[in-house]
């Protein structure tokens, strides 16, 4: 399991692994927003919450097609379906090497683009903290979804439809919460609705992704 | 005592959705009439929303529909799931359509319901998302379901992702619940409270609900007919092709 972990996360770092894409993506959204609605600062740390979880959603879903497609095209996802490693472990490693290769980067790059939308001050601790709660939650929904379409030729916009549902439910609590904490609004029950959609998704949706990838691969 | 399992042989079913399918297309051509003409022409105008809300004949019902027809799916698909009967993973297909036709015509007719009561078309209202993100759900079934070529790759994947996508969308509902408080006024069919729509309304109300019931009913039996035949033809065609 480590193996398949650190060789995945090379895989995403070296050349051509679109690491830095998401981050990139991140970066492009938050320059972007204030030529858009304007530099007007009032607004921008109004909105910035909203922006930056919508950001880092977006950037997530860049990546998705990445956890399984190339695994497919050069045939080692069979070769990890005949291993002994459950099929289960298996697309949880691929979800955990995920999360550290786009959500842990975008958690720790979002206070810096904070600054650049102007987050209140006491915003910066609940967006981590939001972020750091919300973004396994995608990366396990997102596994699923590239598990649903690995088979497909040009699978990817289907990939964001079937995903883009799914993560309703965590970007409502995830941006709710980081634009409570940015108010200075009582935080407890968004923060456990997130906690409880990551929990619960990391614990059962594994099992779900792995259904499907072995139909995909029957 | 014959069981349901039965049906699961499509022979059967075939022969039983025959005898069945006339008679339910009557029943519903008879309800919707009778609760629509009934709705639309001999029900007083509301005092204070006028004539508009004879609109409540079609989107009720329909935005009723809309979610007991992906419950149906789910069954259909967890029976396809237990028991790989293929007569259910085929319902399951032929009922998507339906229910998305179901959202989509419970959205258009809120939508202009709304314009004149609440004075907008559309507003992020809790029900108006959910049923937005209903949507996108549908539209994500149907669309995997034309993606795959395998049907029986096609039914696992699509079984799969209706159960996951019904946790997910009641997940969603209470998730936008409290993201926003709305504009539509709370229940007001349940039994037990006093303050209910009035009854001139609500009689006609309840048989186009059963009127759109039965139309659910057989426009299933006839698509399930229908891809039962499509994939028996598929099936004959290949034999020949290797004979």
């Amino acid at each position: 399991m480590i193996a398949l972990l650190s060789r995945d996360m090379k895989l995403a770092m070296r050349a051509g692994g679109g690491f830095g894409l998401g981050l990139a993506f991140f970066l492009i959204v938050t320059v972007l927003v204030p030529f858009g609605v304007g530099p007007e600062s009032g607004l921008l740390s109004k909105i910035a919450p909203g922006i930056l979880w919508l950001g880092a959603l977006l950037a997530c879903l860049l990546s998705l097609d990445r956890i399984l497609a190339l695994d497919w095209e050069d045939g080692s996802l069979d070769l990890l379906a005949t291993s002994p490693l459950p099929m289960e472990a298996v697309v949880s490693v691929k979800a955990l090497a995920h999360w550290i290769t786009t959500g842990l980067p975008l958690t720790l790059a979002a206070p810096l683009f904070g600054l650049l939308l102007s987050l209140p001050e006491a915003g910066y601790k609940w967006l981590v903290i939001s972020l750091i709660l919300g973004t396994p939650a995608l990366s396990v929904i997102g596994t699923f979804g590239a598990a649903l379409t690995v088979g497909l030729k040009r699978g990817g916009l289907l990939l964001s439809l079937l995903v883009l549902p799914l993560y309703v439910p965590t970007l409502i609590f995830g941006a709710e919460l980081a634009r409570r904490g940015a108010v200075g609004l009582e935080t407890t029950t968004p923060m456990l609705m997130l906690a409880g959609i990551t929990a619960g998704t990391i614990a059962l949706l594994p099992f779900a992704s792995a259904l499907v990838l072995r139909v995909n691969l029957r | 005592m014959a069981s349901i399992w039965e049906y699961a042989n499509p022979v059967k079913f075939i022969r039983t959705s025959e005898m069945v399918l006339p008679w339910v297309s009557i029943l519903a051509t008879i309800t919707l009439v009778v609760g629509l003409v009934w709705g639309f022409f001999f029900t007083p105008d509301d005092y204070r929303q006028g004539a508009t809300v004879k609109i409540i004949y079609l989107h009720v019902p329909a935005a009723l529909m809309a979610i007991n027809v992906w419950f149906m799916m789910l069954v259909t698909s967890l029976i396809w799931l237990v028991r790989r009967h293929h007569v259910s993973a085929l319902a399951a297909k032929a009922a998507a359509p339906v229910g998305i036709i179901m959202t989509v015509i419970a959205l258009i007719t809120g939508a202009i319901w709304g314009q004149p009561m609440w004075g907008t078309w559309w507003a992020w209202d809790p029900r108006l998302t959910s049923f937005l993100i209903l949507f996108l759900f549908y539209l994500g079934y149907i669309a995997l379901w034309e993606a795959i070529d395998n049907p029986d790759t096609a039914a696992d994947l699509t079984s799969v992702l209706c159960l996951v996508g019904s946790v997910f969308a009641i997940l969603s509902r209470y998730a936008v619940n409290f993201w926003n408080q709305g504009l539509h006024q709370g229940a007001s069919l349940s039994l037990d409270k006093k303050e209910n729509v009035a009854d001139v309304f609500s009689t006609p109300l309840y048989i186009c609900m059963v009127g759109f019931g039965l139309l659910f009913i057989a426009l299933v039996f006839l698509r399930t007919r229908t891809e039962i035949h499509k994939r028996r033809t598929k099936a004959l065609l290949a034999r020949e092709r290797l004979g």
